[in-house]
Formats: C-alpha cells, sequence, structure tokens
C-alpha cells in the first residue's frame, strides 16, 4: 500500500520534505519512523490524516502522515 | 477646570492629535499619558503617533486596543519583540513575566537586551522600554516566573495571554491557567530556523495534544539554539494574533498550527481535526 510521509523541520536534514512510500499491510507508524531512523524520543507530534496519533497506529492505504520534531524554545 | 475634550481639539490638526499636544495635556491637566490617550480617542481623536495604523485599525479599534490588557510570559526572545510591537500598536496594559536577568548569550536576539543589560532584569528592562517608545502603555513588570499560583492573579483581567516561553512544562501549566480564566492563549515556540504558532481559544485542549508526546527536557532548541530572525518573526505572528483576537477581526490560528521553515522557507499551515470517536 502507499502512504505519504511528510517530514518537518530538522527531520528533513539528510532524509527528505514529502516522500511517497510503498510499505506492507499492517505497517505502523513506528515502524515509519524506525525506518527513517528517526529516535523515537525526537518525535514531538505525529499527525496522521490531519488528526494526532500515536506510534503504534496502523497504517492504512493513503495515508498522510507528518512527522514533526519537539519545538520549545522562546 | 478647563474641558480636556476641548483642549484637545482644538490642538488637534484635523482629527490627528501630535506629540506636542499631548505633553501639553498631560502637564496642564495632571494626568497621565494614558490619560490623555483615553480621553483623545473617545473624543475621535487619533493620537498622530498613530497615524500609519490607519486604516487597518480604526480610531474606534485604536481605543479598543488602548483599553486592552494583555500578559506576556516570557520576555526572551519572542517576549521581547511581542512587548515592542503590543506597545507601539498602543496596547493599553503589558503584564511581563520573567524571572531572569540578561545575559551575555542573549544579545544575539532578544530586543530589549544590549551590553549595558547585563546582569539586569528582563522586566525592569521591558518596563523602561516602552515607557521610552510609548508613555501611553503602562507595563507591569512581574520579576518572576510564571506560575499557577502567582497566575490565577496576575493574568486576571487580560484578554489575551502571549506564550513567549521557553519551557515545555510551564507553557503547559500556563495553558490550564488560561482554560480556568477562559483567555485565549496565543502559542509560540522557535528552534534553530524552526518555529511554529498555535492559538488556543478556551475550551480547545490544542496545546496539551501538541505536547503530549513531551516527557521531560527541551526542545529541538537545545541543540539548534536561536538566531536573531526566528524569534523576531514568530513574536510578529503572535503579536498579529493578539491584535485581531483584541479587535475581533480576522481569522485566528485556531485548530491549526503554522509550522516555520526559514531555512526552506516555507510556511505550512497544520490543520488539527478533532479526533476521531473511539
Amino acid at each position: 500500500m502507499k502512504i505519504t510521509v511528510k517530514l518537518f523541520a530538522t527531520f528533513r536534514a539528510g532524509r527528505f520534505a514529502v516522500q511517497m512510500q510503498d510499505c506492507a499491510p499492517g505497517t505502523r507508524i513506528a515502524d515509519v519512523i524506525t525506518a527513517l531512523e528517526i529516535p523515537e524520543s525526537e518525535i514531538g507530534m505525529i499527525m496522521l490524516n490531519n488528526r494526532h496519533a500515536d506510534p503504534d497506529h496502523q497504517l492504512e492505504e493513503g495515508a498522510n502522515l507528518s512527522l514533526f520534531p519537539l519545538l520549545g524554545g522562546g | 477646570m478647563e474641558d480636556i475634550h476641548q483642549f484637545l481639539r482644538e490642538s488637534a490638526s484635523g482629527d490627528l492629535l501630535p506629540w506636542f499636544a499631548q505633553v501639553s495635556a498631560v502637564e496642564r491637566f495632571g494626568i497621565s499619558h494614558s490619560d490623555v490617550e483615553r480621553a483623545a480617542l473617545s473624543a475621535g481623536l487619533l493620537p498622530l503617533r498613530y497615524q500609519r495604523n490607519r486604516n487597518a485599525i480604526s480610531v474606534q479599534d485604536q481605543l479598543t486596543l488602548c483599553r486592552s490588557r494583555v500578559a506576556v510570559v516570557g520576555c526572551g526572545g519572542l517576549g521581547g519583540y511581542v512587548i515592542e510591537q503590543l506597545a507601539r500598536l498602543g496596547v493599553g496594559t503589558i503584564v511581563a513575566f520573567d524571572p531572569d536577568v540578561f545575559e551575555e548569550h542573549n544579545l544575539n536576539r532578544q530586543l530589549l537586551s544590549s551590553p549595558g543589560w547585563l546582569g539586569k532584569s528582563k522586566v525592569i528592562a521591558a518596563a523602561e522600554r516602552v515607557a521610552e517608545i510609548n508613555p501611553a502603555v503602562t507595563l507591569v513588570p512581574v520579576h518572576a516566573g510564571y506560575s499557577p499560583e502567582n497566575g490565577k492573579e496576575l493574568l486576571q483581567g487580560a484578554q489575551v495571554v502571549v506564550d513567549a516561553l521557553d519551557s515545555i512544562p510551564t507553557r503547559l501549566a500556563l495553558c490550564e491557567t488560561c482554560a480556568t480564566l477562559g483567555v485565549p492563549l496565543v502559542h509560540g515556540a522557535i528552534a534553530g530556523w524552526y518555529g511554529q504558532v498555535t492559538t488556543q481559544f478556551p475550551g480547545d485542549d490544542t496545546l496539551s495534544r501538541m505536547y503530549s508526546r513531551w516527557v521531560e527536557g527541551k526542545g529541538a532548541e537545545q541543540h539548534l539554539g536561536n538566531p536573531s530572525f526566528t524569534p523576531a518573526l514568530v513574536a510578529s505572528i503572535e503579536s498579529a494574533e493578539v491584535c485581531k483576537i483584541l479587535l475581533g477581526v480576522g481569522t485566528a490560528l485556531r485548530s491549526r498550527k503554522l509550522s516555520i521553515n526559514i531555512l526552506d522557507m516555507s510556511f505550512e499551515e497544520i490543520t488539527f481535526e478533532p479526533p476521531l470517536a473511539s
């Protein structure tokens, strides 16, 4: 199945901004994060189809996944 | 006693009131610059200093701003610029929180900092700056960190609260106080080339959901630092949100986040759809 992964801010460095990915049915958000070699502790916010989601959420065909690092400075 | 409205009308050029006339009114009537500004705006006269606010902001809007009270929590990178902009805009009362004094590593970006202010209070610097640039604006300095204990009292009466904090747990606590008080909270956060802005209205859970994965420590800013332009940009968007909320105009960043990437120069709007019913 095809999904779209969008990375924000620092996550783009050495990776990509937007990428279509082909993944096996049953793939979870955590699997995508692991494949991108992003430490899960660095993930500030996960959006799946414009809704907040957890890493163990299973992806479906056509999913739009966005990953954001934590920003907290002032 | 001579009527102040009459004095101001006679001193005005058309409907614009020059600065020297405001100073004369302060001296003649023994009142504050804030009082003079209110009197002028109530009489339909616009202090000349606000001429270029027109027509984005009408005389009536300017009076609304003059009567407004906004709390700015944090007087560092974001807060310094927010305070400057709100003061120039003409927001009547600004309550500014910060427990810190200026340190040398603030000088690359914090508007209120300068070598002469090293070791001195950020909120006192804010008060002096505001008194210098717009004496009609009152800055209430709170030389303390925001806490739920002081917040309930000090945020009372504010129409909008600005999050200019650099601590995620303090931000989440501020968020709760604003929810309890029923006050909109304009959030901004920065790290390196990146920033974000959103506005949480009473009843929304935008920030607690945005930071729901936070466990401890700081965000990416810990490694990325903050250059001069990121706080200036994010603070400007926060100030615009404050202005719109106070005047009830435009569309706020409600249930959506503006995600800013200056390195790629991309501004993306992230909409937060309500969670699916489980």
